[in-house]
């Protein structure tokens, strides 16, 4: 377009013969047909001044004014002489003029570029159909073929199929005669041998009577002396008797033999009876609903419950004793029944089970099955929560196990730490107990010393008590002996110092006999009786040595 | 009792010694013992006599001549006081009494394997005869010699019969060119009749159970079928293939251990142990790991009598167990187990097994191959024991004491005893 425009506009006129070397210019067209077209008619842009100065020279101005202005008039145009004849020309219908051309030249140059796009479009699209064309086209080729080959090969194997049924026949045949010769051969064989038996026996018959005429003058057998038969009877002569007994005997032994028989078969046959027994029973028990939905139709209700009350019966204790006909046969249909209603049972279970997979809108099993979901789903979910769990377990320890020697030390530093810690606390735990029990202790030492002045006196008033009471007595009975009260201090006093020597001895005996734990015991008694202050521990003991080394 | 030559040697069990000897007029070709453990009876088939000794009273003797009339077998009766003979060209059956020193004679008899069987408990008698190209079976009452029953079979070629051990039921079957099984109550009724397939061979072998409750049949086509004794039909087909591939059975390959000359065995004197170790190859079981495929022999097609199918059949006393041995398969011997009717074990030996026999008391199995070890299998597991002595000692064939405690051992030329120690409880 910019081309143009710098070329027309100091050209006022414009050639509509020059309109198509532009858009020639413009429109390299690709398509072959377009461009043999144009190209007859592609002028080089050098030809286009060369164009305007052929039309129009300044010779005929006048007459190429004239020219166009008719061709416009022609075409529809306003003249583009002024309206007063003369030969002055009207500058805007000029323009006017020009313009609408322009504008004719932009409409036919886009309705050409339509033009050529639908023609391209046309073509392509008739390339691929001829390309779609062509590869069916093959495509039918290569099926007739096969259709071909494939016929061929049937009518091939159809034909070895008949040879290989004609052998077959010819095979068969041929088996049929060779048995028929096998058979007629072997009636001829039967034939010759028994002709060739019956010469044999004729023989024999001759050489027996020639070996019977020529009878052994020696015995035949002898013996040195009889042998007794084995089981000590006597031989017996042939008679009728005998004939009869053994026959007896023969019968009488398969008699029995039949008998034993007959008693394992009906043994057999009583086992068998209970185990059907049993398995009746056994059915009957898988099937409980089942049985009520018979019992509901009122057609055949009737026959079902004489049939019932019959099972019933049948299943009472005396059954297999009878072992007639016909209470078999109830047995083993009203078994087959029972089986029967259990398959039916089984199999409709069955269904239901692969309905249920089938995901049908039976909302029970629907229900049941989205339960089961959630109910896998969270133990799935609690599996991967242990499953985590247990792998950070497993980091931990593995973390213990394998840290650095010196935190490993440390720690171990740590524990030991704690533990000298907890056991010292333990320790003065211990040593306090220790001390309460010591205390504890003493207050018991000191209660049974308290016990034991306490008896000692006690004993002692008793001791006195019974003096005075003997002395009493015999002063009653003497009435010369004096027993002046100034003898009983002497002898209270007497009493007391061999009281008082007592307790050392009494408690002495003990001491070697007791155990040193309860020496402390005695030893503070002994230290009581004559200082009855309570001492410490250590001083308790350093006494009790003394005491004790005195003694 | 053994016979060397023209004696009879008789040792005591237990201790081998030498209690008598006797001496006989030829060669001995066969000898038994009678029932009751009193008598020997010594048969020289070529000159048609038999002896009898008495082992209470060495003075006794008894001779029986049977002249021109040739004696092909001879064995005793249950009772243990009568002989039967049979003549040259199976003329006729004669009864010996040792008692009555009277004779009876049976007529026609079968010349077949297994003619003549008594009932375990002696009582009765069934013989096989043949008249105008027919089968018959004559039953006689053991006691007095009578005819009891006597009824024709179905056969075309009677081959055998057996008594089951209730004695109540008499089992005949038919030539290997016919499979066909009869069963024959006591009193001669037909009581079943059994046939697997109709041309292949047929019947190899036939085993009762001890309790009268299985009929094993082993066949030319490798199959042992078992019948029962309450329908007489078949339960079961016990098959012997050539690839073990079940994992419930145990194998026991016999393997060769290289003779080495170890310093534990001290309880040999140096010296017997050296040379035993150099000459004898030790061997011993080992477990081989299933799938095993075992050395199957393809028959020669056309020879008679092959060696194919199932040619030796036992049962054990305890009738828990079932042997066999597949003649395809000469090698190996297969325990069934009859409670679970399925393969149990299977001892695969280094050579063709000749014989083998079930302890009479316990589920225990001897086996012997030719070679000079015995091999027992029990359910326990299995051992191979080595005879001990210089020289080659092949097994031919081997004979359970009725106790159980000991084995004989025979040889073509030896025999020795086979002493087991019973474990203290």
């Amino acid at each position: 377009m910019g081309d143009w425009k710098t070329i027309t506009v100091p050209v006022l006129s414009s050639d509509s013969k020059n309109i198509l070397p532009y858009t020639s210019e413009r429109k390299r067209s690709p398509t072959s047909m377009n461009s043999q077209v144009l190209r007859l008619s592609l002028p080089s842009s050098k030809n286009m001044h060369s164009f305007f100065s052929a039309f129009c020279t300044e010779d005929n101005i006048e007459q190429s004014i004239s020219y166009i202005d008719r061709e416009l008039t022609t075409l529809g145009f306003p003249s583009i002489y002024a309206e007063s004849k003369g030969k002055e020309l009207n500058l805007i219908s000029i323009i006017n003029c020009i313009n609408e051309l322009l504008v004719l030249q932009h409409k036919n140059l886009r309705a050409q570029e339509e033009v050529e796009m639908q023609h391209l479009k046309l073509g392509s699209d008739m390339d691929h159909l001829q390309n779609c064309y062509a590869k069916l086209k093959e495509q039918l080729e290569l099926s007739k073929r096969e259709i071909v080959g494939l016929q061929e090969r049937d009518r091939q194997l159809q034909s070895k199929n008949r040879n290989l049924h004609q052998l077959l026949k010819n095979e068969k045949d041929e088996v049929q005669k060779l048995q028929n010769i096998i058979s007629s051969r072997a009636t001829q064989y039967n034939h010759d041998m028994k002709r060739k038996e019956r010469e044999y026996n004729k023989l024999k018959e001759r050489l027996h009577q020639l070996v019977m005429n020529k009878k052994d003058k020696k015995l035949a057998m002898e013996v040195l002396n009889y042998v007794g038969r084995a089981d000590g009877k006597r031989g017996a002569w042939r008679t009728d008797k005998t004939e009869a007994r053994n026959e007896e005997e023969m019968y009488k032994v398969l008699l029995s033999d039949y008998e034993q028989r007959q008693k394992q078969l009906l043994l057999e046959n009583a086992e068998l009876k209970k185990v059907l027994q049993q398995m009746k029973k056994d059915i009957i028990s898988l099937l409980p609903p089942q049985k009520q939905k018979p019992k509901e139709r009122s057609e055949e209700g009737l026959v079902l419950s004489d049939q019932e009350e019959d099972i019933g019966e049948l299943n009472k204790e005396n059954m297999w004793e009878l072992s007639c006909e016909t209470v078999r046969e109830q047995l083993t249909n009203s078994i087959r029944k029972q089986w029967r209603m259990l398959k039916n049972h089984v199999e409709k279970l069955d269904n239901q089970v692969s309905r249920g997979h089938s995901g049908t809108l039976n909302e029970k099993d629907v229900i049941s099955r989205e339960d089961h979901e959630l109910e896998t789903e969270k133990l799935e979910l609690e599996i991967q929560q242990c499953k985590e769990m247990i792998k950070t377990q497993q980091q931990l320890l593995q973390q213990q196990l394998t840290c650095d020697d010196d935190t490993t030390l440390l720690l171990q530093d740590c524990y030991l730490l704690e533990e000298r810690e907890r056991l010292q606390e333990e320790w003065s735990l211990f040593r306090e107990q220790k001390k309460n029990f010591e205390k504890e202790r003493k207050s018991f030492t000191e209660a049974a010393i308290r016990l034991g002045l306490e008896r000692k006196a006690f004993e002692e008033d008793r001791g006195a008590w019974l003096k005075h009471q003997f002395l009493t007595m015999t002063a009653d009975c003497k009435s010369e002996n004096v027993t002046t009260p100034s003898s009983d201090p002497d002898i209270r006093l007497m009493k007391s110092a061999s009281r008082q020597r007592k307790p050392p001895s009494v408690l002495g005996a003990p001491v070697s006999a007791e155990p040193c734990q309860t020496s402390p015991y005695i030893a503070q008694n002994s230290v009581a009786s004559e200082n009855p202050a309570a001492d410490n521990m250590p001083n308790l003991w350093v006494e009790s040595d003394d005491k004790e080394e005195t003694e | 009792a053994s016979c060397v030559q023209h004696r009879l040697v008789v040792r005591d069990a237990s201790s081998l010694q030498i209690r008598q000897l006797y001496t006989c007029l030829d060669q001995i070709q066969y000898l038994e013992w009678s029932s009751d453990s009193l008598f020997i009876l010594c048969a020289m088939y070529k000159r048609g006599i038999v002896q009898v000794w008495s082992l209470e009273q060495p003075d006794w003797h008894c001779k029986i001549d049977e002249g021109s009339a040739g004696l092909v077998a001879s064995c005793w009766s249950p009772d243990g006081r009568h002989i039967l003979n049979t003549t040259e060209f199976h003329l006729r059956i004669t009864v010996w009494s040792l008692c009555t020193k009277s004779v009876s004679y049976i007529k026609y008899p079968k010349a077949c394997q297994q003619g003549v069987a008594f009932t375990k408990d002696g009582r009765y008698m069934a013989v096989a005869e043949r008249r105008d190209c027919k089968d018959f079976i004559s039953i006689f009452v053991c006691s007095n010699w009578q005819l009891l029953r006597h009824f024709d079979t179905e056969t075309q070629d009677l081959f055998g019969i057996e008594w089951a051990p209730n004695g109540c039921v008499l089992a005949a079957w038919d030539t290997c060119l016919e499979y066909k099984v009869l069963l024959y109550s006591l009193d001669g009724r037909l009581l079943s009749s059994y046939r697997a397939y109709e041309w292949p061979l047929g019947i190899k072998s036939i085993a009762w159970s001890p309790s009268s409750q299985f009929l094993a049949i082993g066949s030319f086509d490798e199959k042992v079928r078992i019948l029962n004794h309450v329908t007489w039909k078949k339960i079961t087909e016990l098959d012997h293939p050539a690839t073990i591939a079940s994992k419930k059975t145990i194998v026991y390959k016999e393997v060769e251990k290289s003779p080495t000359v170890d310093t534990e065995r001290l309880s040999f004197p140096p010296t017997r142990a050296l040379a035993s170790s150099l000459f004898s190859t030790q061997s011993k079981y080992e477990v081989s790991q299933v799938p095993v495929s075992l050395q199957y022999i393809k028959p020669v097609a056309d020879r008679a009598n092959p060696k194919v199918g199932v040619g030796m059949l036992a049962f054990s006393a305890d009738n828990c167990f079932l042997a066999t041995k597949n003649d395809n398969i000469p090698n190996a011997v297969w325990i069934w187990d009859i409670r679970k009717l399925k393969l149990s074990v299977v001892l695969e030996q280094l050579c063709t097994i000749q014989c083998f026999q079930w302890d009479p008391c316990q589920p225990r199995l001897a086996v012997c191959t030719g070679s000079s070890r015995v091999y027992l299998w029990s359910p326990a597991g299995c051992v191979v024991v080595q005879v001990p002595g210089e020289g080659d000692f092949q097994i031919v064939s081997l004979s359970w004491h009725s106790s159980g405690d000991s084995m004989l051992l025979l040889s073509k030329d030896n025999f020795c005893v086979c002493y087991l120690e019973r474990e203290e409880v």
